[in-house]
């Protein structure tokens, strides 16, 4: 087991890097330097603001140097939109709002997405069956800003109960989390459903009808716990949607979170920024991956990890 | 004759009457004894017209109503993209002095937005983007995937453990991220070839703009791992089979052994990857356009004039939900009409 989070640990580490490595080496490749899309700056101003950057050496030991700072927890200072703020600073100013809304999200998603699914299977064949299987294939073909922006104009003109702009009172996440977990919550709703339904063929199950233990108690006792296993595995994909699912909705909704920031410096192209922000996130991909494997394993300790990841 | 065993070894006639005849005195007519004439013969062999893979998953689909609606309306909404801007008076670009802002009206059924564009047709070439990208990139998805999976599986070994390990260092790396980035950084280079460049193919390419390409190359460097690993297991079963066995004994090469005996035979798989791969990647699109990373204007996509709408999302709420239901709907029938292709193609795959 410690053999295996280790090895897992090297492995995240190296994916790491070299998304640092590209990320840099594509951010550095873009002809013309960040302050070219500036009013043009006279030579020497540029030299000095080169220098100043490390901007003036060569490519390789700037990527070193870059690697080296960022070990040490330093990334870089905006270039552009908070000029000379150190990228760090920023982000741990803005990720907090976005993981508040993306962890309510995520535990909204799970807490209705399993029992959907569960309720489901009871009810296979059923009206229930039905109207969530319709529930959630809209669900997992609506896309996130589709589902935002109608509740946007429903929320902003029609019904007006709930605010729509900003995070001043609780009734303001209201929104923006239903809109971020709309889709997994389908999404684990399908799941469920599924490995609900292949649960309930197997013999252990037969073994407790067979003892006398009533059908409800069999779906969401027995069986809820194996049938949990897939939707553990789509816990990595699933904050990966929940983090890219914030940039549209912290844009929708005019949140101050990473996400909305995140775009902002794409479309501003301040580069330490959208380095930083990239290398972070993917930092939290690769962690939150790494976190469900040990999981996995934990749980269902029939699963062998040593194996590489055929099964997964 | 209704028999019935016993002990394994003995079987005896349940019932006398099925006996009967067979013992009774009959009545056998002295033509009963020449040889059956040509008509006799065909006459006895049940004529039931032997179906092939196609028509046998055609059969199924037909029967499937949810499949059969979807693809009725994916092929509606193809015409109204790619038939119905002949119809249209205006180009998606041309901008109407004194049309600004109209309601839903005889002469705009859409409405038409803040330039005195007519947003009919402008949704109509926003779905033939949605659909093209959709279709391009799942043909990169296609190629890539179905080649790689195939080579890992056929050989086996020591390649396949390189190339799998491969595949799962690019299966982590946060694909939406990349996307991202790619648009960023390719967006000076892209724009500086396509101003330069002269070739008819190029200028096509560039009122796509540099953020769709980058999606492209995305998707041919990301998100061809699901496919690879799907072909891979096929062709792991596939390969052990007796077929190919004797088309070695014959003397295929190995590229043709793939080509023509184990792709062939992972078909179906690959067309229902392929076609579930169209709707996520319009998907992808919307949501990069969504965000200001899409397609670049004039040039639109279902996306961007969602987008575009944002701002006068209260005063004219059609633009905005328009182009959004167009979307939705497109996304959820492709969806459904790729499950029913499951179904219909490789009917063991069904729960």
């Amino acid at each position: 087991m410690i053999k295996f989070i280790a090895k897992r640990f090297v492995q995240a580490a190296i994916i790491l890097l070299i998304i640092t490595c590209v990320t840099f080496l594509l951010m550095n490749l873009v002809p013309g330097g960040p302050f070219l899309s500036e009013k043009s700056p006279s030579p020497q101003v540029l030299a000095a603001m080169e220098a100043k950057y490390g901007l003036d050496k060569p490519l390789l030991v700037q990527m070193k140097n870059y690697i080296v700072d960022l070990v040490q927890g330093d990334l870089g200072v905006s270039f552009k939109m908070q000029k000379n703020r150190p990228v760090l600073k920023i982000i741990m100013e803005m990720f907090p709002v976005s993981a508040k809304i993306g962890v309510i999200a995520l535990i909204w998603a799970i807490l209705f997405g399993v029992p959907m699914g569960s309720i489901a299977a009871y009810h296979r064949g059923k009206w229930v069956d039905s109207v969530l299987r319709v529930v959630t294939t809209l669900g997992v073909s609506i896309p996130g800003f589709v589902v935002a922006t109608v509740l946007l104009i429903l929320f902003g003109t029609v019904w007006k109960v709930l605010p729509t702009v900003g995070l001043l009172s609780w009734k303001s996440y209201i929104l923006p989390c239903f809109s971020l977990a709309f889709y997994p919550m389908c999404y684990i709703g399908r799941l469920s459903r599924a490995s609900m339904l292949d649960v309930i063929n197997q013999e252990y199950i037969r073994t407790a009808r067979a003892k006398g233990v009533s059908p409800r108690s069999i779906i969401f006792k027995h069986a809820l716990r194996n049938s949990f296993i897939p939707v553990l595995t789509y816990l990595g994909p699933l904050t990966a949607y929940i983090l890219t699912g914030g940039f549209v909705v912290e844009s929708v909704f005019n949140i101050p979170g990473l996400g909305r920031y995140f775009i902002q410096s794409i479309l501003n192209r301040d580069y330490p920024i959208i380095m930083g922000t990239t290398i972070f996130l993917a930092a939290l991909l690769i962690a939150m991956n790494l976190v469900v494997d040990i999981l996995y394993k934990t749980v269902d300790p029939r699963i062998d990890l040593t194996k590489g990841g055929e099964g997964a | 004759m209704r028999t019935m065993k016993l002990f394994g070894w003995c079987s005896f006639p349940t019932w006398q009457t099925d006996v009967e005849p067979i013992l009774g005195q009959h009545s056998y007519k002295q033509d009963d004894f020449f040889p059956a004439t040509a008509e006799e013969k065909e006459s006895f062999i049940e004529m039931k017209q032997s179906l092939s893979y196609w028509q046998d998953a055609w059969r199924r689909l037909k029967k499937n109503e949810v499949a059969m609606i979807s693809m009725f309306i994916v092929i509606v909404i193809f015409l109204f993209a790619f038939i119905g801007p002949l119809f249209m008076e205006n180009d998606y670009a041309t901008q109407v002095r004194g049309d600004e802002n109209l309601p839903m009206s005889w002469d705009h059924p859409f409405g038409t937005d803040n330039h005195g564009r007519d947003l009919m047709i402008r949704t109509m070439f926003g779905a033939r983007v949605s659909l093209i990208v959709g279709i391009a990139a799942s043909l990169i998805v296609l190629v890539i995937g179905s080649l790689y999976g195939a080579i890992s599986g056929f050989f086996g070994g020591k390649l396949d453990d390189v190339m799998m390990r491969f595949l799962e260092l690019i299966y982590s790396v946060p694909d939406i991220l990349v996307v991202l980035l790619l648009s960023t950084v390719l967006k000076d280079p892209l724009n500086d070839w396509f101003n330069t460049s002269t070739s008819p193919l190029v200028k096509s390419f560039s009122t796509l703009g540099p953020s769709l390409i980058s999606i492209f190359i995305a998707f041919g460097l990301l998100y061809w791992v699901g496919m690879a690993r799907i072909i891979r297991g096929q062709v792991l079963m596939l390969k052990q089979q007796e077929f190919v066995t004797a088309a070695r004994a014959l003397g295929a090469s190995n590229a043709r052994l793939i080509r023509r005996h184990l792709l062939p035979n992972c078909i179906g798989q690959i067309i229902v990857t392929t076609s579930l791969q169209i709707p996520s990647a319009i998907f992808l699109e919307s949501f990069l356009s969504f965000l200001g990373l899409g397609v670049s204007a004039p040039m639109t996509s279902l996306g961007s004039m969602a987008s575009d709408a944002l701002g006068g999302m209260y005063s004219y709420p059609h633009r905005l939900l328009i182009p959004s239901f167009i979307l939705s709907v497109m996304i959820l029938t492709l969806n459904l009409f790729g499950d029913g292709l499951r179904d219909a193609l490789d009917p063991r795959l069904k729960k």
